[in-house]
């Protein structure tokens, strides 16, 4: 689904990612750890199609297509969405009319119908009943005075209403209190399926006790410099990053 | 980041969809302003001896005024010999009824998106529309009529009600206010009335739709609307003009008369053109408006959305006489390319007890520049007045600027008067987040722009409220968002 090759991009001509190779699958979930400022949050940026960031070699091929030629607009008509580390707070916007029109651009870019509002509206109410989302959060300005907990299952919940084929979480659990991060995993897992793909990126290992990932990649200086089974990620909680630091010294 | 921004700026160039001309014979009156044009447009509209004098009274005056320099924008000398005070599209004949208005007219309006079809209008809104210099016809009027309600165009209105039109005319704008509105009271060729009497609710919204075609001519329309004891009214007005690359001036002069217990919703949404997106051409809307709040537990609000012409100064402003009165001004001003505008409200606090709220929000695009201007005045037996003010600017880009001038005057230290005022930036993380749910660039801030402004838009009549919105997204987009 998702085919990175040798991707390398900048940030005001300093080399951020240096030539990440990384492979999804339908069904999948990938977890990518590391340190801070080895290029975890490039990674998602880059892939969602950030402008502030520059590729400057490497391919990225998403559902069979050139995914680095299209705008962030088409990437998320294709099915990748990007669950923010920092949600955007958009005064006397509502979230449902945000959603709303999300949704129906997203349908509009697949060639569908727009939803009417009773469709919509039952849509919504289904999805609210998964991620466990109350309705006034819906009706408030998007992001606006919600507390962090409430962000990130605002994020949650627009995945779910849009159902994408590949789900980015981008420290989803930075500043959540392991109550939160319960809740939220639990959207995410209860949006899993044999066709979708998630990748987490993540500091900590706790957030995988409840997003269990079939692979973890380390990132370090942007490169993957450690791949394996969900098992890497308890024995990077055990060494800390340090090991890894140490390890590839030489090339950093 | 500064690919981003060039995002932004890029869907900020916008294209005026109601710049053609209508090819229509006119009747007009030469360039140029002295008494014998005064003269002519009163001897054109048959006018009483009163109301000549009135205007050369005006005229008069006005010779002795300055143009006023103290507003933030810039602008080359008007030249008012060089403008035509009068003109008048040829009918065939004199029209007695709405089916007789000459088709070409009919047409104009309906590319406006203005019926004057009573069956086809939007049910609930009576409508006056005027062109150049004046009213072409007048819908709903005899249904109107049966309630007591006289609507009409006021050169109708000084005909048929002329001792309504001599008490109150200039009651609230005297003719030597300001050089603009004693310009507009020497010329003034047309423009809507409105009596609503005792106790009468208007059943439907009314409404006037000002459009300007020819070319070199001033358009200086006079409204004046009177809310009878324990009446109410919901009036709206828009308007357009065609693309030139000529300056056009606007100067009208709305008076608004609220009696005991009376309220006026007074809603304005403006799309004159701007100008293009060098600056050249637009319409010079140099606009008066002023209302009264005569008896006591009256309200008067001013609900506006600006977004056209290329200078917009005007004031829309209460009078809080009677105890207990209300005042209200809720703003959007929008401005883009080269628009400058300076715009806000004058609440004068005279009676006991009278609150005035004031809501309004900037949004500077391009290279324009945004002023709020508004004053707050408590006179001394004003007790218990309250006023708040909220003032907010949204900046896109980094070329535009927005300005806020806040006076306030208190004299009785009963008074509790508060103000508060944002400046903020669209933010490229804003679209970003937008864009990355799969919403282009221009709906983005077309959402962005419409969140921002939503308390001003809540204030605006169902029925219009959603034209303004695709307004407010047209005037920073290249297309609807």
């Amino acid at each position: 689904m998702l085919s990175i090759k040798n991707l390398h991009a900048n940030i005001d001509d300093k080399k951020i990612l240096k030539g990440i190779n990384l492979e999804i699958k339908p069904g999948e979930v990938h977890a990518i750890m590391g340190p801070n400022g080895s290029g975890k949050s490039t990674l998602a940026s880059v892939l969602a199609g950030r402008e502030d960031y520059e590729v400057t070699e490497g391919t990225v091929e998403f559902a069979g297509k050139d995914l680095l030629d299209l705008s962030p607009e088409e990437r998320a008509g294709e099915g990748l969405f990007l669950a923010f580390q920092y949600p955007v707070e958009i005064p006397g916007l509502s979230t449902t009319n945000f959603i709303k029109t999300a949704v129906n651009e997203v349908r509009k870019y697949r060639g569908e119908e727009p939803l009417d509002a009773v469709a919509f509206l039952k849509l919504m109410k289904e999805k609210m009943a998964m991620v466990n989302i109350d309705q006034s959060l819906l009706s408030r300005s998007l992001n606006e005075g919600f507390s962090g907990g409430e962000k990130k299952r605002n994020e949650v919940f627009q995945m779910a209403m849009l159902q994408p084929k590949l789900a980015i979480l981008d420290e989803t659990d930075s500043g959540l209190d392991i109550d939160a991060i319960r809740i939220v995993a639990n959207g995410v897992n209860k949006l899993r399926s044999k066709d979708n793909a998630v990748l987490v990126v993540t500091h900590y290992q706790r957030l995988l006790d409840y997003i269990v990932p079939d692979f973890v990649h380390v990132l370090y200086n942007g490169r993957i410099v450690k791949s394996g089974p969900k098992e890497l990620a308890f024995e990077l909680e055990e060494k800390g990053y340090d090991f890894i630091k140490n390890e590839f010294k030489v090339e950093a | 980041m500064n690919n981003e921004l060039s995002a932004i700026e890029k869907t900020v160039l916008s294209d005026y969809k109601y710049g053609f001309v209508t090819e229509i014979e006119a009747d007009e009156a030469p360039p140029g302003l002295n008494e014998d044009t005064i003269r002519f447009i009163s001897a054109k509209k048959n006018e009483p001896e009163w109301m000549l004098e009135w205007r050369l009274k005006a005229y008069n005056h006005w010779l002795k005024m300055q143009e006023p320099s103290w507003a933030n924008i810039k602008y080359d000398a008007i030249n008012y010999q060089d403008i035509k005070y009068y003109s008048a599209p040829k009918q065939k004949k004199k029209v007695n009824s709405l089916d007789e208005i000459d088709p070409e007219l009919r047409k104009t309006f309906e590319k406006l998106g203005i019926s004057l079809d009573e069956q086809k209008r939007l049910s609930g809104v009576a409508i006056d529309a005027v062109i150049d210099s004046v009213s072409i016809g007048t819908t709903f009027k005899e249904q109107l009529a049966e309630l007591g309600i006289i609507f009409c165009s006021i050169s109708e209105a000084i005909q048929e009600h002329p001792e309504l039109v001599k008490k109150y005319i200039g009651s609230v704008v005297p003719i030597t206010d300001n050089y603009f509105s004693a310009l507009n009271s020497a010329v003034f060729s047309d423009g809507s009335f409105c009596y609503i009497p005792k106790g009468v609710r208007c059943p439907m919204e009314l409404s006037t739709y000002f459009r300007i075609n020819a070319e070199g001519t001033g358009q200086f329309e006079r409204t004046l609307l009177i809310a009878d004891e324990g009446s109410y009214v919901s009036y709206l007005e828009g308007c357009t003009a065609p693309i030139r690359d000529e300056n056009q001036l606007h100067a009208a002069v709305v008076e608004l008369i609220a009696m005991e217990n009376a309220e006026i919703k007074y809603s304005t949404v403006q799309n004159w053109y701007p100008g293009d997106k060098d600056g050249v051409g637009g319409i010079y809307n140099f606009v008066t408006k002023r209302g009264i709040c005569q008896g006591a537990h009256s309200k008067i609000s001013w609900t506006q959305v600006e977004t056209g012409s290329s200078i917009t100064w005007k004031y829309p402003s209460v009078i809080l006489k009677g105890d207990h009165s209300v005042g209200e001004f809720y703003s959007v001003a929008v401005t883009n390319n080269h628009q400058q505008a300076d715009t806000g409200t004058k609440m004068m606090h005279l009676g006991k007890n009278t609150r005035s709220r004031i809501v309004s929000k900037g949004i500077s695009a391009g290279v324009s520049n945004n002023s709020y201007r508004g004053l707050v005045h408590v006179g001394k037996n004003a007790a218990n007045a309250r006023n708040f003010s909220q003032c907010d600017s949204l900046l896109l880009g980094d070329k535009c600027g927005a300005h806020t001038f806040p006076y306030i005057e208190v004299k009785n230290n009963t008074a509790v008067v508060e103000h508060e005022a944002t400046t903020s930036k669209i933010g490229e993380d804003q679209i970003f987040y937008c864009n990355q749910r799969g919403i282009d660039t221009e709906t983005a801030v077309a959402l962005i722009i419409n969140g921002f402004a939503k308390e001003v838009m809540n204030q605006l009549p169902m029925e219009f409220a959603v034209e303004a919105q695709k307004l407010l997204a047209i005037s920073l987009e290249g297309s609807v968002g």
